[in-house]
């Protein structure tokens, strides 16, 4: 008996979905990101109106002014879905841990300059709770907003912020005791420099449009808060007592950068897709702009000095050039 | 003119790549095969770094295709944006 032995090549029939090959034009292998995000949120054949908000259907576009086309065009630039997602942060994690280990070993946090020590604590542990928040709202526009590819990293946002209060919190512990988190939360509570700031991220908690909360959250409180918090004053504490603290707030800065990636994509999207959503959009960051850079201004003092006038501009700068480049003015 | 090539492992990074290859080569032919992905182009063959970050979504060091590398033909010219494949010396 003889066998012959011959290769045969099996090609597969198909590359990729049909929903998915309808939107890239043609049978083509697509990322995974493409295939775990586009559609995948119902569109059709709901049941009942929910009961706790029966003028809309439980996803619906009209819970912003915002309008598209075709709301999958929010695609976001670092291209992640949940798989993704969880091992970009469990790399920042694993550094960030790293870094907490370090300043522990070492016992940096004990020789840190004292007066820096106070600044630190003073400024970054009240910022917990404004993290908080911005978990909350995160969740929010999650829940209301429209389509995964926008709803998905959203929520990512909102845990992130999670993950932020609590390398916060560990901070306030590392540099100082949990009476430091006791006096954080009271500072937040009745200080008069942060009331300006509870109050925005309590206006945002009742914010009806996803996509203002969105604005409010997201672009502008977060561009100018985290370029405050990670630049401005990681700066100032650097050059008067050394690193330590920047070891302790890596996480935040390296996400900040990230962030503001699919941020800017975001309103870029948004802005292109029609003129009443460029002037909505314009309207809106008039509209938080003011009140954030006021509830900034008395934070920035305090972690400051002499220096927070011209901080505020830096910072404001930097969030004028994102929008620019989204194709906003700065308002 | 004769052609260079590159082939790689088939999977998601590599996938990125050769889209990366195919956008910036625009008489690259591309010959898929099971687990191996072939891309041969006349003359000169150029991966740019950047082309693979907006495909990836993230930062790439060119170094890491030789991760799923598999085989190539022509010299190389590399530098930290761009990695180069021709038969000009």
């Amino acid at each position: 008996m003889q066998i012959d032995l011959r290769t045969v090549s099996i090609t597969p029939l198909r590359q990729t979905y049909d929903h998915i090959a309808a939107r890239l034009g043609g049978d083509k292998a697509a990322s995974r990101y493409i295939e775990a995000t586009m559609d995948v949120q119902a569109s059709a054949n709901f049941h009942y109106r929910p009961t706790w908000d029966p003028e809309h259907e439980i996803f619906d576009p009209s819970r912003t002014k915002i309008t598209m086309k075709d709301w999958y065009a929010f695609k976001d630039p670092r291209q992640l879905y949940y798989g993704t997602y969880t091992q970009a942060r469990a790399r920042m994690q694993e550094t960030a841990e790293a870094d907490f280990d370090f300043v522990e070993t070492r016992g940096l946090a004990e020789g840190f300059d004292d007066a820096a020590r106070r600044t630190a604590l003073d400024f970054y542990v009240p910022l917990r709770h404004v993290a908080w928040g911005a978990n909350m709202n995160g969740a929010s526009m999650c829940a209301y907003g429209y389509g995964t590819a926008i709803t998905q990293p959203c929520l990512y946002a909102g845990m992130d912020q999670l993950g932020i209060a609590q390398y916060l919190t560990r901070l306030g512990l590392l540099m100082g005791q949990s009476g430091d988190l006791e006096a954080g939360k009271q500072a937040w509570l009745e200080a008069p420099a942060w009331q300006g700031l509870r109050r925005y991220v309590e206006d945002t908690f009742v914010l009806k449009d996803w996509f203002e909360l969105y604005v409010a959250q997201n672009v502008v409180l977060d561009g100018l808060l985290f370029a405050l918090a990670y630049g401005e004053v990681d700066r100032a504490l650097n050059a008067k007592a050394g690193p330590t603290v920047s070891m302790l707030t890596r996480f935040q800065a390296e996400w900040f950068q990230d962030h503001c990636k699919w941020v800017d994509a975001v309103l870029k999207t948004a802005a292109a897709e029609n003129p009443e959503n460029k002037a909505l959009l314009q309207q809106w960051i008039a509209a938080w702009r003011a009140p954030a850079d006021e509830a900034l201004a008395p934070l920035a003092s305090l972690a400051l000095g002499d220096g927070a006038a011209a901080a505020m501009e830096r910072v404001n700068a930097l969030l004028n050039a994102r929008l620019a480049k989204a194709g906003l003015a700065a308002a | 003119m004769s052609n260079v090539f590159i082939a790689f492992q088939k999977n998601e990074e590599s996938r990125c790549i050769v889209e990366a290859i195919l956008a910036d080569n625009p008489d690259a032919v591309i010959n898929e095969q099971p687990a191996m992905v072939k891309v041969d182009v006349p003359g000169r063959l150029v991966i740019r770094r950047e082309t693979v970050e907006e495909q990836m979504g993230r930062d790439f060091d060119l170094q890491e295709l030789h991760v799923n590398l598999i085989t190539m033909s022509g010299h190389v010219d590399e530098t930290d944006d761009e990695f180069a494949l021709s038969w000009k010396n």
